[in-house]
């Protein structure tokens, strides 16, 4: 079992000879303009459940996919075939398609003045070379550190993995943009026993860099501690509480932020928050920034999905909005610039202000903590949320049992208003940096 | 079944310059380390989507996808590769890293090759083909416009229609060779209403196993938007959802996402065999009322959710799960049917050949009761009536299960009033089914839109169900 990751990793070179053939080739089918993006990636992924190593997976995968514009006409096509036949079919493809699109006066690329001209290192390549019984002892070790406390009864194992990609965009302009990146990760999920039946809850960790990794063992007694603190869970009676987000469940709030003011949804008119650019949406507290260039960030990137340089802004100063999160398209439907947001935000962060975890307990003083968010319950064209819930009741300022089977619902508009504080223990496990979130007041429904 | 053999031959391995001996080859390779069982999983699929918004026709995409997987399993150990390149030296070397999880285990018998078994439920010809594009184009038109025809306070409109074609080959170390063409299209269409400066969404669509003609014929694809717009207009006038505790009658048809969460995913076989499931170990035993009788049935012509034979090679069947509110039986994939010393029951499911396996749902129902849906409602003095979801997700272990409510109402005194905005329903799967207390006959399955996610991996299923009455569920409105 002494298989490495066999990949034959292409490089820069040749990922520039594909997309620039791809490029040539729409221009010779008619097309005006032209955009390709490629990626490559390889990996390994190994998971041990009761001590026991339950799979290993090597994973390669790579796509080629090109948007061509005949004028006004847009035509898009895809393919994980290399191959200049492939190329030749896709690109011809995306050309019969654009051929049958309308004519829509927003499309195409973004403006070639936009596209990044300096790429800064993000510092995002970190290979870890883990031969696949490195990975299965290291998950052991998580599992055995788990199941090593008193209490836990079934694991759903630990996994490690880890993944090197490499991704490529150019366009028409002349924009060609390239860089590697690497995530690894260690996770563990275990069973606990109560009278009522049974419990599990999970930890995991992610960076670029596997020295940045929680130690294995960390992973496992994290997912332990968190599956035994659930047992005897009690319900609520249906009431109007004060709600805490704990800050792993607390990024969700600003992913829905995210969506209401993202270009797609504003130019559909689908958001609650329509025309509230230079508004107040938040107290005056709360500081939300956008920092793309963040080093070993899980969100960096030099430039966005359309080339467009991508820079440090405020989306919230002072409570109010500052900027809408826009791609070319968006941006033209909306007589607006593009925010460098084809494809989404690159690492957001919300402020803390001043409480830590412990502090932001004291300050609800009594109220629901909520540790997991259950379901689909969000409307974006009114902001409507209703989501199941699990977590802890409060009083005192102390943690006083676990409680499950209950739903917080309210308004989103509302809640972003009735934040009261963003506390320090910031996760930096994704895409968006946030604290614990308390909010003044939510519906909690239970019996 | 022949024909099918035939076609996937044709599609994926003439290609490639391979031929059946060559399978023999690779799955030699990938037993010859000691491994129990071996089986390699190929597939070829196109797609194409086409969406209009503001009356013109935006974006179009096609997309080809090819690859194949190689599996080698040892007891409980699963060892997996795989290779979009389907070539011979991308397969041996697959086949190499699969095969890295032996150390000891039973060397395994590649046996003579033999044709799986499998149904005839929908046409192996090519739905993106059945139509010019033309026509594909002026259907979403036509759409588009019933939407706006409708009624003025319609301001935004969203049709997309999608297809797939997929062929899959698969061929196990026990001899077994399956093929499979797969048609699947879909259509949605999504809409906002703005009146008095309130805007509120409404969305309808379908599909199946069939030609983009369905969407034409019986006006199916206006209906869509007839549905979508009603949907966007009583929004309109939703007032606040209730919160808490109440009694609720679900309508027939795609509510019965109730049961894919409530009790769907916790009789997949995987979660039962490590115990990590809340019936775990309950077979025998009553998990639901006696008006309860649940089935997953992958049989059924046409319909998103079925297959001629699963991802494994094995037909799909009608399996009971709950009878008569008695737990009868889980879902099961070949590893997880094996290791538990019961037969497979053809639910073994990939999203593709860069996945592995594993139990899935296929259509999931409830069988009709006696009782008029009028009845049902009329029985109820408070509650709630809802009939369209968005969707719900389920925490196995602890039964927790959550669906949203995307279209709703109010009953007072046994009758249906005002409608209510979306809310989402919490409650404990083997309890809640416990408390169903009526059941209608009015069976009815979902037009087609489901598709279910486990473990990153989406597939498309289907859910149906009578109008029934829980009695006493979370609903998770604002209204206190």
């Amino acid at each position: 079992m002494s298989e490495k990751i066999v990949a034959d990793f292409p490089d820069q070179e040749e990922l520039q000879n594909v997309v620039s053939y791809a490029l040539q080739l729409a221009t010779e089918n008619g097309a005006s303009t032209a955009e390709a993006g490629m990626s490559y990636g390889a990996g390994l992924n190994v998971t041990v459940r009761m001590a026991e190593v339950e799979t290993l997976e090597y994973n390669r995968d790579r796509s080629l996919g090109i948007s061509v514009y005949l004028g006004q006409q847009k035509g898009s096509a895809s393919t994980s075939d290399w191959s200049e036949k492939a190329i030749q079919e896709t690109v011809k493809a995306a050309c019969a398609i654009a051929r049958h699109s309308g004519e829509d006066p927003y499309a195409g690329l973004a403006d070639a003045d936009r596209m990044a001209t300096k790429l800064p290192d993000l510092d995002l390549l970190h290979p870890w070379d883990l031969s696949a019984e490195q990975g299965i002892e290291l998950a052991r070790e998580c599992e055995d550190a788990a199941r090593s406390h008193d209490g836990i009864s079934n694991s759903e194992g630990a996994s490690v993995s880890t993944h090197t990609g490499i991704s490529a965009y150019a366009n028409t302009h002349g924009f060609f943009g390239c860089y590697s990146a690497t995530r690894h990760s260690v996770s563990c999920s275990v069973i606990a026993n109560d009278e009522a039946g049974m419990q599990r809850d999970y930890w995991y960790s992610v960076a670029r860099d596997a020295k940045d990794l929680e130690p294995a063992v960390q992973v496992g007694n994290k997912a332990a501690q968190r599956t035994l603190k659930r047992l005897n869970a009690r319900k609520l009676k249906t009431a109007q509480v004060p709600v805490m987000l704990n800050a792993d469940v607390a990024g969700s709030l600003f992913r829905h932020l995210i969506s209401a003011v993202s270009g797609s949804s504003l130019y559909r008119k689908s958001s609650f928050l329509l025309d509230h650019l230079g508004k107040k949406i938040f107290p005056e507290f709360i500081q939300i920034q956008e920092r793309p260039h963040l080093k070993k960030g899980l969100g960096s990137a030099a430039y966005d999905n359309e080339g467009v340089a991508t820079q440090d802004r405020d989306l919230v100063r002072d409570g109010i909005l500052q900027s809408y999160v826009l791609g070319s398209y968006s941006a033209r439907k909306l007589g607006m610039q593009t925010t460098g947001n084809a494809g989404g935000v690159h690492n957001l962060q919300i402020k803390p202000t001043g409480l830590d975890f412990d502090g932001l307990l004291a300050e609800m003083h009594q109220g629901l903590l909520v540790t997991e968010l259950m379901g689909q319950g969000i409307n974006i064209v009114t902001g409507d949320y209703s989501r199941g819930a699990a977590g802890y009741w409060v009083e005192d300022g102390k943690i006083q049992y676990p409680v499950e089977e209950i739903t917080i619902a309210g308004n989103l508009k509302e809640m972003f208003q009735h934040i009261v504080h963003v506390a320090n223990d910031v996760d930096l496990r994704g895409n968006i940096h946030t604290g614990s979130v308390l909010i003044e007041n939510m519906t909690l429904a239970g019996d | 079944m022949t024909e099918l053999l035939d076609i996937a031959r044709q599609t994926i391995l003439a290609p490639a310059g391979m031929e059946d001996q060559d399978l023999n080859r690779i799955l030699d390779n990938t037993l010859g380390s000691a491994i129990d069982s071996a089986d390699i999983y190929f597939q070829s699929q196109r797609h194409e989507s086409w969406v209009m918004e503001d009356g013109i026709v935006k974006e179009g995409s096609y997309n080809i996808d090819q690859g194949v997987g190689v599996r080698a399993i040892s007891g409980e150990k699963t060892g997996f590769a795989y290779s979009d390149e389907i070539m011979m030296p991308a397969l041996m070397q697959a086949s190499k890293a699969a095969r890295a999880i032996a150390r000891g285990g039973q060397q395994g018998q590649l046996q003579a090759w033999k044709a799986a078994g499998g149904h005839d439920l929908y046409m192996s010809t090519d739905p993106l083909e059945a139509l010019s594009t033309e026509v594909k184009l002026q259907l979403l038109n036509d759409v588009d416009a019933e939407a706006r025809r409708l009624d003025p306070r319609i301001k935004q409109v969203v049709v997309s229609l999608s297809g797939v074609h997929e062929v899959i080959l698969v061929a196990n170390s026990d001899g077994s060779l399956g093929a499979d063409v797969r048609p699947l299209v879909r259509m949605n269409v999504s809409v906002i209403a703005e009146d008095k400066g309130r805007r509120e969404q409404g969305s309808a669509g379908g599909g199946g196993r069939f030609a983009y003609d369905y969407f034409i014929n019986e006006q199916r694809g206006l209906e869509f938007a007839r549905k979508a717009v009603s949907q966007a207009l009583l929004n309109l006038d939703a007032v606040e959802a209730p919160a808490g505790s109440m009694n609720v009658v679900l309508g027939p048809g795609w509510p019965g996402v109730l049961l894919h969460e409530a009790v769907g995913h916790g009789l997949e076989g995987d979660f039962n065999r490590k115990g990590s499931s809340a019936f775990s170990g309950r077979i025998g035993e009553k998990v639901a009322s006696e008006h309860c009788t649940v089935v997953d049935d992958g049989t059924m012509s046409q319909r998103r959710g079925s297959l001629n034979i699963d991802d494994e090679g094995t037909p799909t069947q009608q399996t009971v799960l709950i009878e008569n509110g008695i737990l009868k039986g889980y879902m099961q994939d070949r590893l997880n049917a094996k290791l538990m010393g019961v037969p497979c029951t053809g639910n073994g499911r990939r999203e593709s050949y860069s996945h592995l396996p594993m139990p899935r749902m296929t259509n999931t129902y409830m069988l009709a009761g006696e009782l008029d849906p009028e009845e049902i409602i009329a029985s109820v003095d408070n509650g709630l009536y809802a009939v369209n979801f968005s969707g719900g997700q389920v925490d196995i272990t602890s039964g927790k299960f959550v669906f949203s409510a995307s279209e709703a109402y109010l009953i007072e005194n046994g009758k249906v009033t005002r409608p209510v905005k979306g809310a989402t329903l919490i409650g404990n799967g083997p309890e809640v089914m416990t408390r169903v207390s009526m059941v209608g006959n009015d069976l009815q399955l979902d037009d087609g839109v489901g598709t279910c996610g486990k473990e990153g991996q989406s597939v498309p299923v289907g859910v149906g169900q009578p109008t029934m009455r829980i009695d006493g569920i979370t609903v998770g409105g604002t209204g206190v």
